[in-house]
């Protein structure tokens, strides 16, 4: 038992022990996974708007709610269109002297997951006024509010980002609600928050563990395959246009009645959801959700026929086949 | 022979179970643990290792709970019966009023006889009894009804230096503040899941504030608690003095002051990079490293003049979780390999390794000196608490990446922390073990103590939490409960079931020593009972929650749904939040109770004081 009695032999044999696990289990795969890794070809720097943004959003503690990683599990496939690997975190860079660097993959998903975000929520005009206050959006939201990121004016100045907050979030606010510099930043960060493409000699990583398809089961009971409509509009369009189809006056336009979803001929409908549309001065301009998101044609018919016989509509379906052909036709046009 | 035959067969049949089992857990385990693709969709929730383990894990506490209330409930009807039986007195009463004279005369003779005893005087005569060296003491001579058991008072003890009993109470005191002050920023960011509009103010924004929750309970409560309690320890076990009071002064100012600049600057946005418990940028931070700096170097000169042949386990263990820390924090703050996923590598290292060992390596050679010294007997096994020691640091070294499975991370890291943390099971089994036997012949005493309930949920919940630990590791389970808020009851059942329980009942077993001043029993059990109560409130609807979340996110149902069906374990949550923060109160009044010197008059004391007090004054009132 002598060791056990000689202070300097059992300290120094634990510590050594200790130090020599931490060096093979934390240090070297750290020092190997960051040598050995450098970002995709295509993907974008951060433009230096973007990077005071992601200064803030880590100052705000955004990382406690909100995870960006997207993992290798068919779960995760609503956060990104392949699981996220090594070089999407390669050119995270020490903050500065005081600061570490900031990968912020998180731990806890309270939030929705940001990996992705730039393709999924582009839009500017949704971004400010959901950051102004989250409800105004998604009524039942528990994401804090950051009004300290607008400022209130009598008058607009040259240059100057006006948030339409709908009357019932203004508090007492009478003059117009105008994003600060701050708010802009942290947009544009959220913005450039995108998976890059991969090089086309690079497969991505299976999505493991999948969900039994329900698809397989229903495809003698529809022509929509089973497809989900109104999950697909809660996950792509509800954010903006509401789950009542009413959208947000003076930002985002109504569904229920309106002339474009409600046409016999499903085309332009079809344009604005691939393609984005920006006609109408008075709403914020819509992103090219369909191409940002990959939509299949199944997916795409299952939404517009969601919309399209939802909260009063009573439009003709649209079957799987005709989308493809006006999809397809988009698609030749755009190449021209 | 035949006898001979039968004694043969049963150790084959042991040995045959035995084989059974092995296999059977041995077929279930890989599968379960390194799965790396396959279905999990249809075979049903209870056939997962994981969620069975937890459940049984569940269980325990709960049965723990329920047989205490079978204990009292019992007393309770033993004390109805009593009733009931003096009434069947009164009735019997009656019947004997209505006895002739001579039934009477029979009666008292019968009672006559039998109740002839030797008056045990027969050799002494009438003399009393004379204890003339003054041997006996807190003789009860009081027969009335006792609701609670009278918990034994501390015993006070020689040679505690006062001035180390100053930096002690120290110690224990900022710790108490922080722990009222952590959790008080923990309760209100737990309300504000449930109204997100309670305010609007930058410094209070739920990101900020939780930060600063988590660094001031862990850095503020937890480890200035362990490092007082450390301060007793070390040299008592030692047999010797501290080192130096000066440096250990030091360290209290040091940390303190940590901990004040980390909130402020957390609160005003200046964050590390986000990584958990390491907001605190490095110039802060530093603070803490050099306070533990120079513990532990006071720590280790105490051990090397110590006047023992051996170095007792809490003495392995306390310096090794300072050393360690050490080695932790510097790992986490040196810049040379954090880029890219080095920054996530290094994040899940130091996250666990901060948990496992600082705060559980640190606490558990705490609980190593107060169990046995609460029980007055030796700790069962001295090779227990070896393999506890050695095969701690082999398998927690190993599973910081476990919090990040399925994430980019190399495959062959997350198995090897996967392993690590099934690996977890015999350190814990160990040590659970040594702790219960320790108790084994002794359980009588935790009725009359009220340091021990402390001990005994902080043992339940060593052994449950931690192998929960071990079940949520597991690629399976990983896959429902990860990023869900079944992690954070999980967090909070070991860093407060465990950490938190062991802690009070150190500081309950030490300060009436320190300051010779009991808290109120009937304080200590609210205390006790509401941390204990809240905690399970808080915990259980968040495990609950948290798996119905997360299976709700397999089946692919849209992200909002699952906020909105989350709401009312939150709320549970905050309810929870709000037992566990009262009893926190409760404990800082005990704190005051123990500390603050009361003035308490003494009448024999007092009489004694006026006998010598000056004539003069004696001579006043003859006058008059």
């Amino acid at each position: 038992m002598d060791f056990f009695n000689d202070y300097r032999k059992l300290y120094l044999t634990s510590l050594g022990l200790f130090v020599l696990l931490t060096i093979l289990v934390a240090i070297m795969p750290a020092i190997s996974n960051q040598n050995n890794n450098s970002p995709l070809p295509t993907e974008e720097a951060l433009s230096a708007a973007a990077l005071e943004g992601k200064a803030l959003y880590v100052a705000n503690g955004c990382v406690a709610c909100h995870t960006q990683q997207v993992r290798n599990l068919d779960m995760d496939k609503v956060w990104g269109k392949r699981p996220s690997i090594a070089a999407d975190y390669a050119d995270e860079q020490r903050t500065d002297l005081w600061r570490n660097t900031a990968t912020l993959m998180g731990t806890e998903r309270t939030g929705p997951d940001l990996a992705d975000v730039g393709n999924r929520q582009p839009s500017a005009e949704w971004n400010l006024l959901h950051l102004y206050q989250p409800r105004a959006v998604v009524a039942e939201s528990i994401m804090p509010a950051y009004p300290w990121l607008f400022e209130e004016k009598a008058e607009l100045e040259e240059g100057d980002v006006e948030v339409p907050v709908p009357d019932a979030f203004r508090k007492g606010v009478k003059g117009k609600i105008v994003a600060t510099k701050d708010a802009l930043n942290l947009v544009a960060y959220l913005q450039s928050l995108k998976q890059a493409e991969l090089p086309g000699s690079m497969a991505a990583p299976e999505f493991l563990y999948k969900r039994e398809e329900k698809a397989k089961a229903d495809a003698s009971g529809g022509e929509d395959l089973g497809l989900d409509g109104a999950a697909l509009y809660a996950a792509n369009c509800q954010s903006c246009h509401q789950a009542s189809g009413e959208g947000l006056k003076g930002a985002f336009p109504p569904l229920k009645g309106s002339q474009i979803v409600l046409d016999d001929n499903p085309e332009v409908l079809i344009d604005v959801v691939m393609n984005g549309y920006d006609a109408r001065p008075e709403f914020a301009s819509m992103p090219a959700i369909g191409t940002n998101m990959k939509l299949s044609a199944a997916e795409v018919a299952a939404i517009i026929n969601h919309e399209r016989t939802s909260w009063g509509n009573s439009a003709r379906k649209v079957p799987v086949e005709e989308v493809q052909k006006i999809m397809d036709m988009l698609g030749q046009t755009a190449k021209k | 022979m035949t006898k001979q035959k039968s004694d043969n067969t049963i150790p084959q049949n042991r040995s045959k179970l035995f084989y059974v089992i092995l296999l059977t857990t041995s077929s279930l385990l890989p599968t379960a643990t390194f799965a790396q693709s396959g279905s999990t969709a249809d075979s049903g929730l209870f056939s997962l290792p994981g969620i069975l383990i937890t459940i049984t894990l569940l269980i325990v506490p709960v049965v723990a709970a329920i047989f205490l209330l079978v204990v009292k409930a019992n007393a309770l009807f033993k004390n109805i019966q009593n009733r009931k039986d003096s009434e069947e007195a009164t009735r019997f009463a009656t019947y004997l009023k209505t006895l002739n004279v001579e039934q009477l005369e029979a009666l008292q003779n019968d009672r006559h006889h039998q109740d002839y005893h030797l008056n045990n005087q027969e050799l002494s005569g009438p003399f009393s009894p004379e204890d003339s060296k003054g041997l006996l003491s807190s003789i009860n001579e009081r027969a009335n009804i006792r609701f609670i058991e009278a918990k034994r008072k501390a015993i006070v003890r020689p040679g505690i230096d006062p001035a180390l009993a100053r930096l002690i109470l120290w110690f224990l005191g900022t710790a108490t503040f922080w722990l009222v002050f952590g959790t008080s920023v923990g309760e209100y960011v737990g309300i504000k899941f449930v109204t997100p509009d309670v305010d609007q103010v930058s410094w209070l924004s739920f990101g900020r504030l939780r930060p600063v929750h988590t660094n001031a309970v862990f850095w503020g409560w937890s480890s200035l608690a362990m490092l007082g309690l450390g301060y007793y320890v070390v040299p008592r076990v030692s047999n010797i003095q501290i080192h130096s009071l000066k440096s250990g002064w030091w360290s209290l100012i040091l940390i303190n002051a940590s901990v004040v600049l980390g909130t402020i600057a957390l609160m005003a946005g200046i964050n590390n990079g986000g990584g958990e418990y390491r907001e605190y940028i490095w110039p802060i931070q530093l603070l803490f490293g050099i306070g533990l700096v120079i513990t532990l170097v006071n720590y280790l000169r105490t051990v090397a003049r110590r006047k023992t042949t051996e170095i007792y386990v809490s003495n392995w263990y306390i310096v090794a979780a300072v050393m360690f820390a050490i080695v932790i924090s510097i790992v986490a703050y040196v810049p040379n390999f954090q880029n890219g996923l080095g920054e996530t590598i290094i994040q899940g290292y130091y996250m666990h390794q901060g948990v496992g060992m600082w705060f559980m390596l640190f606490t558990l050679g705490l609980v190593y000196y107060y169990l046995p010294q609460q029980l007055n007997k030796p700790i069962y096994s001295y090779s227990l608490g070896i393999l506890a020691f050695w095969s701690q640091i082999f398998f927690y070294t190993l599973i910081g990446t476990h919090h990040f499975v399925f994430s980019a991370i190399p495959w062959s890291l997350q198995t090897v922390a996967i392993v690590g943390s099934a690996g977890m099971v015999i350190p814990v089994v160990s040590g659970t073990t040594n702790f219960i036997m320790t108790f084994r012949g002794a359980w009588h005493k935790v009725a009359g103590s009220y340091t021990l309930p402390f001990f005994i949920v902080g043992i339940i919940f060593y052994f449950t939490g931690s192998l929960q630990g071990t079940a949520e590791a597991f690629r399976s389970t990983n896959l429902m409960w990860h990023f869900t808020d079944f992690t954070v009851a999980h967090s909070h059942l070991t860093m407060y079931g465990i950490i938190a329980f062991f802690l009070w009942g150190g500081i309950y077993a030490i300060v009436p020593r320190l300051t010779r001043q009991e808290p109120p029993q009937i304080t200590v059990g609210i205390h006790f009972w509401m941390a204990f109560i809240g905690m399970m409130f808080y915990t259980i609807p968040l495990m609950w929650g948290g798996t119905m979340r997360g299976l709700m996110w397999m089946e692919g149902l849209p992200f909002i749904e699952s906020v909105t069906m989350m709401a009312p374990y939150w709320l549970w949550r905050a309810i929870g939040g709000s037992l566990m923060w009262v009893s926190h109160l409760v404990f800082a009044y005990n704190m005051y109770r123990m500390i603050n010197p009361r003035k308490t008059v003494n009448i024999n004391d007092e009489a004694i004081k006026k006998l010598h007090a000056n004539d003069y004054e004696l001579v006043d009132i003859l006058d008059k």
